[in-house]
């Protein structure tokens, strides 16, 4: 029943499945490991960026990856707006506006999907392109293309993240304010603005994420409220703010979840992210490569 | 103090026998059926506000606990065919549990780590339960409705007082926590943590009390609901909705004081039912939402904040 060739199978597809996993989460990482700030809503923008590749694809035959790209630059500015609002009512008035906080992005997540439904309606959207729907035989294990893009675009997206916050100015100043911020003031630079920076790049992630997420499977509304799991799962595994950890623990992700798809069937999937993400919560909260 | 608890109870009594003499009097269904939702939703809300608002733990598992609530009731009837009380009472114990194991799993938790904690356990049981073909899987299950008892004529407005009168008993049960040691403990933990435990106050022990309480009483709140609608699915008793609407009922009441809670209940649970005849329950949600973050960025202490700061302004107008 349960054979090496089925497992092997299962790790090769959650392989792929993972960096997906790591494309949709890398945003996350930014705003909430990185920035603290309690993105709750990450998963509605992604399932948002969508939806805005659909319209892109449905009415002007745009390439989904295009349409995400194109999408980015409108993201980047959500996500300007999104933090100062967020710093201008919350941050700023210190703790007790925490938990005032978390429910500001709850609610903001729910007014996205709402929105959705109203707009588009509960139907599941899908995207059309030359490579969705093609697939590619390695021996008898039978790899969709659309899997292997979502892959391709993933890994260079992760990497190139990771590269620039390692390596440009303005990288290391984002990873300078997470690790302190008091020293960025002293040394002359505004913390605010290098964060609110920082929120927007994380937000614009999702233009190309929202993509490859349209691309790898049909989306409805209600698609965010799995993904709260997967992408918390992933940063919070992956120690808040490790880019290359987040790539890391997306893979663990991946690769669990395919194989209990393959073992137990689909119906205990959306169940797998948040027993993982409590179980490092639980067991190991500074994650895989804790700050 | 006294006063007020004499004042309290016998608006307790009033409020009871009210309620009653509606059953009673009226003899349309439609105000109990939709006057039992509201009621419902002060229930979640006022419990909710016991760990969300005097100890500041921002639970987003409302749904788990209503979910439970609901599913222990279904076990009872397709099992033993309990009675209603019997199903409440046991969704209260199944509820608490579920509390006290949220509470021992979150206990080094905070801020937005517990929240996201609350959601994970609430989707882990709801793929259980979906999963679960006793309870009838992913598709449901329909109940029947046993025989009405009397004074009763109907089986929904025995069900509108016996949602009252735990309205009755959340309401009591959190007033009492508010004016006891436990309240100023967990609002002592809620401003700051560490200050109280170094102050002496039991955090952990105060945190996983709040837990369990809170988890019992909307465990209990949630229960009535399997025969109210006579089916349930998984979809719809955990659905991640109740979280939504509980957190905005308590946060847009204010949840310094117990009243809070039960006016943003009362408040939008009204609204609720007038425009769900009129408008989809989509447009519903979105209302709620928008008020949810209108209310926490502009008023942040709630109904209760703009009305004592009216007062305020009053008297040092006077």
């Amino acid at each position: 029943m349960f054979s090496l060739d089925l497992l092997r199978d299962a790790v090769v597809l959650g392989l792929l499945l993972g960096c997906f996993y790591a494309a949709v989460s890398v945003g996350l990482s930014i705003s909430f490991g990185l920035l603290d700030v309690p993105q709750v809503a990450h998963p509605a923008f992604l399932v948002l960026a969508s939806y805005g590749v659909y319209l892109c694809n449905d009415w002007y035959d745009i390439d989904p990856l295009l349409a995400g790209l194109l999408i980015s630059p409108l993201f980047f500015v959500i996500g300007l707006i999104t933090y100062r609002l967020y710093y201008e009512t919350f941050e700023r008035r210190g703790s007790d506006a925490a938990v005032r906080g978390i429910a500001f992005f709850f609610g903001v997540a729910f007014i996205i999907e709402v929105l959705i439904i109203l707009q588009f309606g509960v139907d599941q959207r899908s995207v059309s392109a030359a490579y969705i729907g093609k697939a590619w035989r390695l021996g008898d294990l039978r790899i969709p293309m659309r899997q292997l893009v979502a892959f391709a675009v993933a890994l260079a997206l992760t990497i190139s993240l990771a590269t620039y916050l390692s390596k440009t100015f303005m990288g290391r100043a984002i990873r300078a304010v997470a690790q302190d911020e008091e020293g960025l003031r002293l040394m002359g630079a505004n913390p605010v603005r290098v964060k609110q920076f920082a929120f927007g790049i994380a937000t614009a992630v999702l233009g190309i994420a929202g993509a490859l997420l349209i691309i790898v499977a049909p989306v409805d509304p209600t698609l965010d409220r799995v993904y709260i799991g997967r992408t918390f799962c992933v940063v919070v595994m992956a120690g808040l703010g490790s880019i290359t950890g987040t790539l890391a623990a997306a893979l663990i992700l991946g690769v669990a979840e395919s194989i209990v798809l393959t073992m137990f069937g689909a119906s205990w999937a959306p169940a797998i992210s948040f027993a993982l993400l409590l179980g490092v919560l639980a067991v190991r909260p500074q994650g895989l490569l804790g700050r | 103090m006294r006063a007020g608890s004499i004042v309290f109870w016998f608006g307790a009594v009033v409020f009871l026998a009210a309620v009653f003499l509606m059953t009673q009097a009226v003899g349309n269904e439609y105000p109990f059926f939709a006057g039992y939702v509201i009621l419902q939703f002060v229930v979640l809300s006022v419990a909710w506000s016991i760990l969300g608002g005097y100890a500041g733990y921002v639970n987003f598992g409302t749904n788990a606990f209503f979910g439970v609530g609901v599913y222990s009731a279904v076990v009872l009837v397709k099992a033993f065919q309990a009675p209603l009380a019997a199903q409440i009472v046991v969704a209260a114990v199944v509820g608490s549990l579920l509390g006290l194991g949220v509470g021992l799993l979150t206990l080094r938790m905070r801020g937005i780590f517990f929240s996201i904690a609350t959601i994970a356990v609430a989707i882990i049981i709801e793929t259980a339960v979906t999963n679960w073909r006793f309870v009838g899987g992913a598709a449901g299950i329909q109940l029947q409705r046993p025989p009405v008892m009397p004074p009763f004529d109907s089986y929904v407005k025995m069900l509108f007082f016996v949602q009252a009168l735990l309205v009755v008993i959340a309401v009591a049960t959190t007033r009492a926590i508010q004016n006891s040691r436990i309240g100023r403990g967990l609002q002592a933990l809620r401003d700051d943590e560490l200050a109280a435990e170094c102050a002496g106050v039991p955090t952990l022990r105060l945190k996983l009390l709040a837990c369990v309480i809170s988890g019992a009483l909307i465990s209990a709140g949630g229960a009535p609901a399997a025969m109210y609608l006579q089916y349930a699915n998984p979809e719809s008793a955990f659905n991640l909705n109740y979280s939504v609407s509980v957190l905005a009922m308590s946060l847009i009441g204010g949840t310094t004081h117990w009243i809070g809670p039960v006016l943003g209940a009362v408040l939008l649970g009204t609204t609720q039912q007038l425009s769900a005849v009129t408008i989809s329950s989509e447009v519903n949600v979105l209302v709620l939402g928008i008020m949810l973050v209108l209310f926490v960025v502009g008023a942040p202490k709630g109904l209760i904040g703009l009305v004592r700061r009216r007062s305020k302004l009053e008297r040092a107008g006077s």
